[in-house]
């Protein structure tokens, strides 16, 4: 590698701390301060990756955000790889690990570099004509070949180890930008006492001030006046957020920021979290965005070396960067002078100023005149040299737009610079409309949506003196605009800025106009053969779009997907306008009537991990226990995730399996007693005066003449008639009833409730309270139930006369005050012990105490729902499916006849509801009763018939019952009751089972066992 | 996320509120003499439209109470927001003034 | 056995130290959520021990008994040493006849407290609200959400912010409290 190109002094970089990095797994020096990318130029590393489609060697095209070629992989360990970060935002930091992308074996040899002479046979749109042939070789050949050889970047393939973290905050005035506009706009809102929050991507505060040694402002340095800005922004209470990026403007003046934390240190600590969402709530927002510069479409235009203008002049003067030795400079306007000047200063030859102006005025080229520079007016690039670098350029002269004959002009850096497009994007996203500006040759936000306002170049006022007093004032607007509005707290009682605030700021400098140009510059050359970039991250060329209008794509939106231009992940920062020109140019139509593509969000790629934030293992989601998890989790149980609960499914003794567990539980049950954890039931408490009142309107059953102390069987419907919800519902007196609702539908069932009790009854007295919470729920199932609980109760009497099934008695169990419910949901002498949760397990162990000369089996869901479907008794969800009325699930003898109204009713009267077809509840017995059959599984009459064989019905539970030593199944079945007796069919992949149809209740029909 | 002013709480995040359907549809006082299409109607039939429209909302994770809001489709902004009972604001004479 | 406050407990336990935003769990306490017409409310608030009050997003403390507005009709009754039934047996005399409901939720839900001078910046981690001291000042109580937990959220001084949240959400919600704040340590 040749010699150092930094300058020996200047800069904003740190020569006192000499860093040691790594690229493609050479060791490089550079300076805390630097950029990868201004550190490798200083070693004189242009070639930095291979570009998409053609593998052609790329070097830096800019240094900032926009730039679309040096996109590389930064390494800290085997899970610590981050793909396509853009050079020019990658800090150097001791130990910097970086590696070139999209390249194989090597960036120097690329075997897909052979691709760039297939280029002939890769225009725009080649997908769609090349790989459509023979039939089925898309899927299996061509595509896994393309992915594999296009791309950018390699995922990593570890979890990601580092922590993220998310972010709300609020402000009244949010800058968004820390250039000379967005300084100024928060100075002007800070000084009337707003929130001003102040953010920029770069690492550093002040944008353009930083790269301005030839400005004053107020007669100081542009450099030293930024600093005191910064300083008494600071001591305003102003937030200062560098290395953050606004990405996203949302509804609402929600504007989404990635704020980069650690990235750029050499040991991040670890509790630091790597990146930070923050979602801010602005008050009003200022854009201060700036400007991005295009580049000059020439053919040749992408080879290492040749770069943006200003950007060659940022790394001069901001990282003390020489691009090169030798340099052509190629503009369309004042701002390759400016370059020239500063190179030329710096050290740099100037090989010549290509100026596609025909007459070039002003100070700039006067200066550069004056410098000895040679200014070449009418002059264009027509093609460059050089294989992993630029060295040699051919300029010609251009008459009556084409241009003329060649002279090579030798050098190694060729900058350009096609003029200036204002960043709009976060405008654009918040649906901002867009304006063209015939004179600036750039759209221009025109009609706001969201309270912003845009300020400095980002709306076309260019120059350091136009941004400080736009800037300037757009804060002092947005200060005042804020404080109009009601939520901006801060606001309230301060004082109107008056106009004595107002600052104007003396600035020295010499502007560079607004001129420039879009499109591609003629080149005189065959088209076929000149590449001539248009699209740098995508690969896409001038000839490409030409194509694509030739073949009849008119919209800028087809042009776009057809030739993807724009759609990499720079979002065509540098390559919207010069498409937007060129396809202008090819229908001879002016640039706005090609239209505009959208600006979506984000404004850079966004990692995934800033939206996972700690949305990850077991905080993804609340992972909701009840009181009596422990003991479950201490016993072994093996659990299932209803909802969001985690509930036990089973509790397996030592070597059994799920099947062998149940059927004991079961088994305990049945003979003996069960205890179980219901805790996550549902729970309501509805209380007052009108409390019966409600409930007759909400549910199906007549609840008047419900004694107190007793309980009944609730069904709820949709105000369409289909079952919405179902539980068991307690009187505790008059006007207080305990609902219970199935655990997932808890939530569902309050907000029904609440909806029609404020929004149709708000003159009832009656309120209700979710209790979910409030109560465990220890249900003890079995004959022995009530010998286990007598001894452990106060003030309740269990006996069959006292406590009959369906009653709820208030009393204690082991010292804790208890709603007891004497239920069964299993079919046999039950209780449901309500305990306030905080003593749920301690009631829980007492109980299983005093259970355990009785042989107490706690249980699980699962043997919860076999004892169920033993019974008949459905679970809504399971057998129903929003389309099951009441009577279809055998439910009719809960509709209360009587009733003239409650929600649902009127639906009931449906003609659907009565059509013979309607699927019903059945029971399914397997011919072989060793057979389960599969849930979800369809029903047929005959499986031999011919296809599309018509279904009956499908399998909603099915279970191998130990108490019946059989399988069993509940289905939904077209006039299922009418098939009682008949035999149906499951067609399997191993062919048909034959069930016979039967009801539903498979034992103790006659509810004996509950009348204990 | 919109901002949502709640008739109680005052400006709050959209996360805490559940959209209610459109408002203003009275459930039928005697929905037993409606004929099956007056019902079909009351159950399923909106207006949708496009610009202004009145909807329900609930602060569901704030004070809990329902309200009522004017919110324009196409700007997703919302006009007004009233408590239940309350009549549509008449935004039309705004307008004019 | 009796862990009144799990499932917190072990995490409180074995919480860091952090005095930007120390975190800890709140004892027992008895809860009533109270519900009434207007007549209802005034008597309420007297036989409570602390008046009721009639402004959104506020609450207010008389000694060891603490009124918070919930809804235009619902306030939650939070009394650090009182048997619910006892409190609920001073209560209802006062509010006889007069339509209302009073509903005990002591179990329900479970207190975690965050103070520090960091404890708005930690709560906003998950917490979409405005914690400045003009737009959520001291006295102020609403429901409200921290991530996707639903939690009742009160300033009861300018670094010192009290959550109620349900028994089943606590983990998950000081989960994340520990998440946003290991970055303090």
């Amino acid at each position: 590698m040749s010699g150092s190109f930094r300058t020996s002094s200047g800069g904003r970089i740190d020569r006192a701390a000499p860093l040691a990095f790594r690229f493609d797994g050479t060791t490089y020096r550079g300076y805390a301060g630097d950029t990868l990318a201004s550190a490798l130029l200083a070693n004189g590393v242009h070639l930095l990756g291979r570009s998409f489609k053609y593998h052609r060697p790329r070097g830096l095209l800019s240094a900032g955000s926009d730039e679309p070629n040096a996109l590389v992989e930064v390494k800290r360990d085997a899970a610590r790889v981050t793909p396509n970060l853009r050079a020019t935002q990658v800090e150097l930091y001791e130990g910097l690990d970086a590696a070139s992308q999209n390249r194989w074996p090597s960036l120097a040899r690329d075997a897909g570099a052979m691709n760039d002479l297939f280029a002939p046979f890769l225009p725009a749109g080649f997908y769609y004509k090349t790989f459509m042939w023979p039939a089925g070789a898309w899927k299996r050949f061509y595509e896994p070949k393309i992915r594999a050889m296009a791309g950018l970047g390699k995922a990593p393939t570890l979890p990601d180890p580092d922590r993220y973290t998310q972010n709300y905050a609020h402000c009244d005035v949010l800058v968004i930008g820390a250039g000379p506009a967005g300084i100024a706009s928060a100075l002007a809102a800070a000084a009337t006492g707003a929130r001003v929050i102040l953010v920029d991507e770069q690492a550093e505060l002040g944008g353009s001030l930083l790269a301005a040694p030839d400005a004053t402002i107020d007669t100081q340095p542009a450099i030293e006046w930024l600093a005191d800005a910064l300083a008494e922004l600071a001591a305003a209470g102003v937030v200062l957020m560098p290395r953050t990026t606004a990405f996203g403007y949302f509804p609402h003046n929600m504007i989404a920021l990635a704020e980069r934390v650690t990235d750029h240190l050499a040991a991040p600590g670890p509790d630091m979290p790597r990146e930070r969402l923050w979602q801010v709530r602005a008050g009003e927002v200022v854009l201060a965005t700036g400007a991005l510069e295009r580049p000059l479409v020439f053919p040749e235009n992408d080879r290492p070396g040749i770069l943006l203008a200003d950007s060659a002049r940022i790394y001069l003067t901001r990282y003390g960067v020489k691009p090169g030795e030798r340099a052509v400079i190629f503009t369309a306007g004042d701002s390759g002078y400016r370059t020239a000047l500063d190179l030329a200063a710096g050290g740099v030859a100037i090989a010549a100023v290509a100026d596609l102006r025909a007459a070039p005025e002003g100070e700039w080229p006067a200066r550069a005149l004056a410098a000895g520079i040679d200014v070449r007016p009418s002059t264009v690039i027509t093609g460059t040299s050089g294989r992993l670098r630029v060295n040699g350029v051919h300029l010609a002269k251009v008459k009556n737009g084409k241009a003329g004959l060649n002279e090579p002009v030798a050098c190694d850096t060729v900058l350009m610079s096609g003029g200036w497009t204002p960043s709009v994007h976060l405008f654009s996203q918040s649906r901002g409309k867009l304006t063209w500006d015939e004179t600036l040759g750039a759209y221009l936000p025109g009609q706001s949506v969201e309270r912003e306002r845009s300020a400095g170049a980002c709306r076309g006022r260019y120059g350091l003196a136009a941004a400080l007093a736009d800037g300037y004032h757009a804060g002092e607007q947005a200060a005042a605009e804020a404080m109009k509005h009601p939520a901006s707290a801060a606001l309230k009682g301060a004082k109107a800025p008056t106009r004595s605030t107002s600052r104007a700021f003396g600035v020295v400098a010499t502007e560079t106009g607004t001129d420039g140009f879009i499109g591609a510059t003629p080149h005189g050359r065959n088209p076929a053969f000149a590449k001539a970039f248009v699209d740098w991250q995508n690969d896409v060329t001038a000839k490409d779009i030409a194509l694509a209008t030739r073949e009849g794509f008119r919209s800028i939106e087809h042009v776009k997907r057809y030739t993807t231009t724009g759609m990499a992940t720079d979002q065509g920062k540098t390559s919207n306008m010069n498409a937007l020109g060129i396809v202008s140019e090819q229908l001879g139509q002016p640039v706005p009537k090609i239209g505009l593509t959208t600006f979506r969000p984000p404004f850079t790629p966004t990692t995934f991990g800033i939206f996972a934030g700690t949305a990850r293992g077991d905080l993804f989601d609340p992972v909701r226990v009840t009181p009596i998890h422990g003991w479950a989790e201490a016993r072994g149980a093996v659990f299932e995730p209803v909802s969001l609960w985690k509930r036990a499914l089973y509790f397996p003794n030592r070597g059994e399996d799920m099947h062998a567990a149940v059927a004991r539980e079961c088994k305990a049950v049945r003979t003996g007693v069960g205890i179980f954890d219901a805790s996550t039931l549902g729970k309501i408490e509805v209380v007052g005066p009108d409390a019966a009142e409600f409930m007759n309107r909400i549910y199906t059953n007549a609840w008047t003449k419900l004694a107190p102390g007793r309980l009944r069987y609730g069904v709820m419907l949709r105000e369409d008639g289909f079952v919405m919800d179902d539980g068991v519902v307690g009187r505790l007196s008059s006007d207080r009833f305990h609902v219970t609702t199935t655990t997932g539908g808890a939530a569902r069932v309050l907000a029904h409730m609440e909806d029609y009790l404020q929004t149709e009854w708000p003159d009832l007295d009656v309120w209700l309270t979710s209790t979910t919470e409030q109560w465990a729920v220890i249900a003890v199932q079995g004959p022995n139930a009530r010998a286990v609980l007598e001894p452990l109760v106060e003030g309740i009497d269990l006996s069959k006369g006292a406590m009959p099934n369906m009653s709820v008695a208030e009393g204690r169990i082991a010292g804790v005050p208890t709603r007891l419910f004497r239920l069964s949901f299993a079919g046999e002498l039950g209780f449901e012990v309500n305990v306030p949760a905080a003593h749920g397990r301690a009631v829980w162990e007492a109980i299983f105490k005093a259970g355990e000369p009785f042989g107490i089996t706690p249980y699980g869901t699962e043997t919860m729902h076999v004892l169920r479907a033993e019974k008949g008794y459905i679970i809504v969800g399971q057998e129903t499916d929003g389309t099951a009325g009441p009577d279809d699930v055998n439910l009719g003898w809960a509709v209360g006849k009587n009733k003239k109204d409650f929600v649902g009713k009127r639906s009931l009267n449906r003609a659907a509801f009565f059509m013979p077809d309607r699927k019903q509840l059945v029971g399914l017995l397997t011919r072989n009763p060793k057979v389960v059959l599969e849930e979800g599984a369809q029903l047929v009459a005959d499986p031999g018939a011919a296809v599309p064989v018509p279904m009956l019905g499908h399998v909603t539970s099915a279970y191998m019952s130990a108490t019946l030593g059989r399988s069993i199944a509940l289905a939904m079945v077209k006039g299922g009751r009418s098939r009682i007796g008949r035999t149906l069919h499951v067609p399997m992949p191993k062919g048909a089972i034959a069930v016979e149809v039967v009801d539903p209740v498979f034992y103790d029909a006659e509810g004996a066992r509950l009348d204990v | 996320m919109l901002i949502i002013t709640c008739p109680w709480c005052g400006e709050r995040p959209e996360i805490e509120f559940v959209y209610g359907g459109e408002a203003h549809i009275a459930r039928p006082t005697d929905p037993s003499a409606l004929s099956d299409q007056e019902w079909a109607d009351f159950l399923y039939n909106r207006t949708n439209p496009k610009g202004t429209h009145a909807e329900r909302w609930r602060h569901t994770h704030g004070c809990g109470r329902f309200f009522n809001a004017v919110r324009d489709t196409v700007s997703d902004f919302f006009v007004a927001t009233y408590k239940p009972g309350e009549p549509r604001p008449d935004l039309s004479q705004d307008d004019a003034k | 056995m009796s862990d009144l406050l799990f499932p917190l407990s072990t995490l409180a336990a074995t919480a860091p130290d952090i005095p930007a935003a120390r975190l800890s769990a709140l004892p027992p306490a008895t809860r009533l959520v109270f519900r009434g017409r207007e007549a209802a409310i005034g008597p309420a608030g007297i036989a409570f021990g602390a008046e009721l009050p009639r402004q959104a997003c506020r609450f207010k403390r008389s000694g060891d008994r603490l009124a918070a507005w919930l809804g235009p009709d619902e306030w939650l009754l939070l009394a650090e040493d009182a048997d619910p039934a006892a409190l609920i047996a001073e209560i209802e005399p006062a509010v006889f006849g007069l339509p209302h409901a009073l509903a005990d939720v002591s179990s329900r839900s479970l207190g975690i407290a965050l103070e520090g001078p960091r404890a708005a910046y930690v709560l906003n981690q998950g917490c979409p609200l405005d914690l400045s001291e003009t737009a959520f000042p001291v006295g102020m109580v609403t429901r409200t959400v921290f991530a996707k937990a639903e939690i009742v959220l009160l300033r009861e001084a300018p670094e010192r912010f009290r959550l109620d949240v349900w028994r089943s959400f606590a983990p998950y919600v000081w989960g994340l409290l520990e998440e946003a704040r290991r970055e303090l340590a």
